[in-house]
């Protein structure tokens, strides 16, 4: 199948607002092309694909052979992106009749091509096809498709058109390389299941349900137990001859931001954890890792200012054993007997939080008001280590939430279902001068009919309107809840608060009332002194 | 092609605060105030403004500026012109051409002295079966609109857009699709070029729509079977297509359509990042104004070694005509593109 076919794939991708809108076009993506270019597809989406001869400036360099310069310069200007105004102001030379690539022929061309030869081989590549196929070219070939596919959704979308579990194929994922035909054979049922050897592979972390009330009067103390829940990422670390990777919780691969962890794993094991910035053994809240979060290198600097570690949870391999068939409390002596002899730096273990019985253990939690904790994970002594979201086996139980009555600024409209709603809201509390500070924004919590209520309330009550964001009367007064409130110096009020989301609508109550910015600054947990 | 002792049309076309002034002839054309004369191109509300005194026009615009703006607000007196018959007034003859933008939109043709000048209006090049072609007049002076004047607006075909409406159309039939456009001119040539597709079904109208598509059909443009959507059920739009204006099409009356799919039907879905900033799902690129390369065909067809620039982006095209050996001149026109797509569509 040739590029242009890719290149409605994309277009449709960045129009559908939907997940399940994706999915379904991933899906039949999948069940219509053929090998390899569905591989090499599914490696462009997923950002697996990098040329280091076809950089951004190539593009630009034989648009402007090929264009006035003036009017490249006012169409970019226009238009805003290279990739876009390239694509749409190409002209294909006159009597050119050569189909268009195949996404596997672009791919092999670029691998073997002399750099200097790059350029006149992507002019040529463009001359066959149409705007829509020329920006799918250049934006796969410079890398950065941006559609709104995650590696993770890809998965998905995978196992959804072969039936096989997302946890399978994610545990294969990461052995594979594009064109991935084995993982395509072994999909279709061709082959077995690919085998990735010594290669770093990502094994899916098991995870918990939220602990409702009615589930607490079941737990009996003795069949349970404790750890801290911190407010930091879960990460699996997978270390041995093959390599070594720490994968966040969907299974992408965060080596790169943490060259400093990545150093410290000078073991063979699988290990599951959470990842925090930790100054003088005190985890530092969740905003200190944000600035480490998301990043392809990182400075000296960074690692200096913001130290990255591990708290341990478990054991999943030891060298090539696999321990997740073993109850909890088997793995958990396994991981205290290895701590205690690999030693890794940067690398502590989550300690069991010991508790007599379930009430002493909501006290526990109710007392915990470190910004570094979220509440307390509750682990079946006698569970085994198994992938996904098993009801009965762990628990979370988050603390409960703080929260602060607070007055609706700003609103913005919402994408796709929500689209012709005003559902992200704005909200701030008094300054001790009487003026209203921002302090958050919350798009959940509300029920559909609080939202078409909130959305009626500012149509009323626009003051101001600045492109899809309305400024609103001060009228309303919102209690919002949150996980936490940490210092902040993105923010005008000096604060950030964690999972902000609307609990009620106070229309019973009038905004001088509101809360103060001082009530809030009482919440923060990392004030200085 | 002007004779040597004719005057260069600057010295009796004047920019003048309520539009270009032809002082020999006494009469503004398209004027953005209230005048004694008006000659008006086309229909569309930044080009036909209520309460001109005598008003000069194709059958067609006058019909569908008293249709908008009620009896008598669209010229105490309107006079008719038939394509291909002239006029004298005070020795300037005037003569109207096709300009090919909406029903009844003409290039208003001037010779003084020996001089012509040609005002296009708004206008494009692509078939539009509602109304008759433009035509080319070779002219001294050329005035043209740029609304489109980059070369990344080059419009696909027409057809190929309606295609993939109906091919969208046939994958949610479920859902309703509706589609944002311009109640005069775009909305009745997508119904036309829907049923010159083969769709034969109704197709439902926002209420603002109604009543220019009654005009349309009074001058002998059919349209096949219409519906109001406003009365229609949600079950009923199932696999519906909705005709719009745009700033409704993402916002609450739309949550009457079924799951809708958002299109919209203008040049400026051509460029992806805009169309999506919008909320559209599905872009149309489909335009009542000419593209970059209709604008330069026109100028050479038109042959004018000067070309006047009334609303749009000036410094490109004036930039690309001074390549060909044009000279261009910007009129900065106020109060031009703030009816169809000729204003840039605000992110929604």
């Amino acid at each position: 199948m040739s590029l242009p076919a890719f290149a409605e794939l994309l277009e449709r991708l960045v129009f559908t607002p939907g997940r399940n809108g994706k999915l379904a076009l991933l899906r039949q993506w999948f069940a219509g092309q053929p090998d390899p270019d569905r591989g090499v597809g599914l490696a462009a989406l997923t950002e697996e694909l990098r040329f280091a001869a076809a950089k951004p400036a190539v593009i630009r360099e034989i648009a402007a052979e090929r264009t006035d310069p003036e009017l490249l310069r006012l169409s970019y200007d226009y238009v805003g992106d290279l990739a876009e105004t390239v694509a749409l102001i190409w002209q294909p030379r006159a009597g050119v009749n050569a189909p268009p690539p195949t996404l596997s022929e672009v791919v092999e061309a670029l691998e073997t091509t002399p750099k200097a030869e790059v350029p006149a081989l992507i002019a040529g590549w463009l001359d066959t096809l149409d705007a829509g196929g020329r920006l799918a070219l250049i934006k796969l070939v410079t890398g950065g498709l941006r559609v709104g596919v995650s590696a993770r959704l890809a998965r998905v979308a995978l196992a959804e058109w072969s039936g096989q579990a997302v946890e399978e194929i994610e545990e294969v994922w990461h052995g594979v390389a594009p064109p991935y035909v084995p993982l395509f054979r072994w999909l279709e049922g061709q082959d077995g299941r690919p085998d990735p050897r010594d290669a770093p592979i990502f094994r899916p972390l098991m995870l918990a349900h939220p602990l409702e009330e009615a589930d607490l009067a079941a737990l009996r103390a003795e069949e349970w137990r404790a750890e801290w829940k911190w407010d930091g990422i879960r990460v699996q670390l997978t270390s041995g001859p093959g390599g070594r990777r720490l994968w966040s919780r969907g299974g992408e691969d965060i080596s790169a931001a943490f060259p400093d962890i990545l150093a410290a794993m000078d073991f063979h094991a699988v290990l599951d954890g959470e990842l925090l910035v930790v100054r003088e053994g005190e985890v530092a809240p969740f905003a200190d890792l944000q600035q480490r979060l998301n990043r392809k290198t990182v400075t000296a600097r960074m690692q200096r200012e913001f130290p990255a570690a591990v708290r341990l949870y478990d054991l999943l391999f030891d060298e090539h054993e696999d321990l997740r068939p073993l109850p909890f409390d088997a793995r958990r002596a396994r991981l205290e007997t290895w701590h205690a002899r690999a030693a890794p730096p940067r690398m502590e273990l989550s300690g069991l939080v010991p508790f007599g019985s379930i009430d002493a253990l909501a006290r526990l939690r109710d007392g915990a008001r470190a910004a570094s904790i979220e509440g307390l994970m509750l682990k079946r002594a006698d569970a085994p280590y198994v992938a996904g979201r098993v009801k009965g086996l762990w628990w979370k139980w988050k603390r409960d939430p703080l929260t602060v009555d607070a007055v609706l600024m700003y609103a913005q409209r919402g994408h796709g279902r929500r689209s012709s709603f005003y559902s992200d809201y704005t909200f701030g509390v008094w300054r001790d001068d009487g003026e209203l500070v921002p302090i958050g924004k919350a798009y959940s919590g509300y029920t559909d009919e609080e939202l078409a209520w909130l959305d009626r309330w500012i149509r009323n009550n626009t003051v101001n309107r600045f492109g899809p964001v309305r400024e609103v009367e001060r009228g309303l007064v919102l209690e919002v809840a949150f996980d936490a409130a940490q210092l902040s110096t993105r923010h005008k009020s000096g604060v950030a608060l964690r999972f902000p989301r609307i609990a009620r609508i106070r229309r019973d109550k009038p905004v001088e009332e509101a809360d103060k910015l001082a009530t809030v600054m009482a919440l923060v947990e990392n004030r200085p002194g | 092609m002007r004779p040597v002792n004719a005057p260069h049309p600057e010295t009796w076309l004047k920019v003048t605060p309520s539009g270009l002034y032809c002082e020999p002839g006494g009469f503004f054309i398209d004027p953005t105030r209230a005048v004694d004369r008006a000659v008006i191109s086309h229909g569309h509300s930044d080009h036909a403004r209520p309460g001109h005194r005598a008003v000069l026009a194709t059958r067609e615009t006058l019909a569908i500026m008293t249709a908008r703006m009620g009896e008598g607000r669209a010229g105490e007196t309107q006079q008719a012109l038939p394509f291909g018959e002239a006029l004298t007034i005070n020795g300037v003859r005037v003569w109207l051409r096709p300009a090919g933008h909406v029903l009844g939109s003409a290039q208003v043709c001037m010779e003084w002295r020996g001089s012509r000048a040609v005002v296009s209006g708004d206008y494009k090049r692509q078939r539009d079966p509602t109304c008759a072609p433009f035509e080319p007049e070779p002219c001294d002076v050329f005035v043209t609109e740029a609304t489109f004047a980059l070369p990344v607006f080059r419009h696909p075909l027409p057809e190929a857009e309606i295609a993939r409406l109906l091919r969208s159309v046939a994958l949610f039939p479920e859902r309703t699709h509706v589609v944002g456009c311009y109640s005069l001119g775009k909305c009745q040539r997508l119904i036309a070029m829907l049923r010159q597709a083969g769709w034969e079904g109704p197709v439902h109208l926002h209420g603002a729509h109604v009543a220019l598509c009654r005009t349309y059909e009074e001058l002998g443009v059919p349209l096949g079977p219409l519906r109001t959507a406003t009365v229609a059920k949600k079950d009923d739009l199932k696999g519906a297509i909705v005709l719009a204006p745009p700033s409704a099409v993402a916002d609450r009356w739309a949550r009457r359509l079924a799951e809708p799919v958002v299109a919209v039907a203008s040049g400026w879905m051509r460029v992806r990042q805009r169309a999506k900033q919008g909320g559209v799902e599905l872009p149309l690129v489909i335009s009542d104004h000419a593209d970059w390369d209709e604008l330069l065909a026109t100028a050479a067809e038109v042959q004018a070694p000067e070309i006047w620039v009334t609303h749009g982006r000036e410094d490109a095209l004036i930039h690309a005509l001074s390549l060909r050996g044009i000279r261009g001149r910007a009129l900065h026109l106020v109060g031009r593109g703030e009816e169809d797509e000729g204003e840039e569509p605000a992110a929604a």
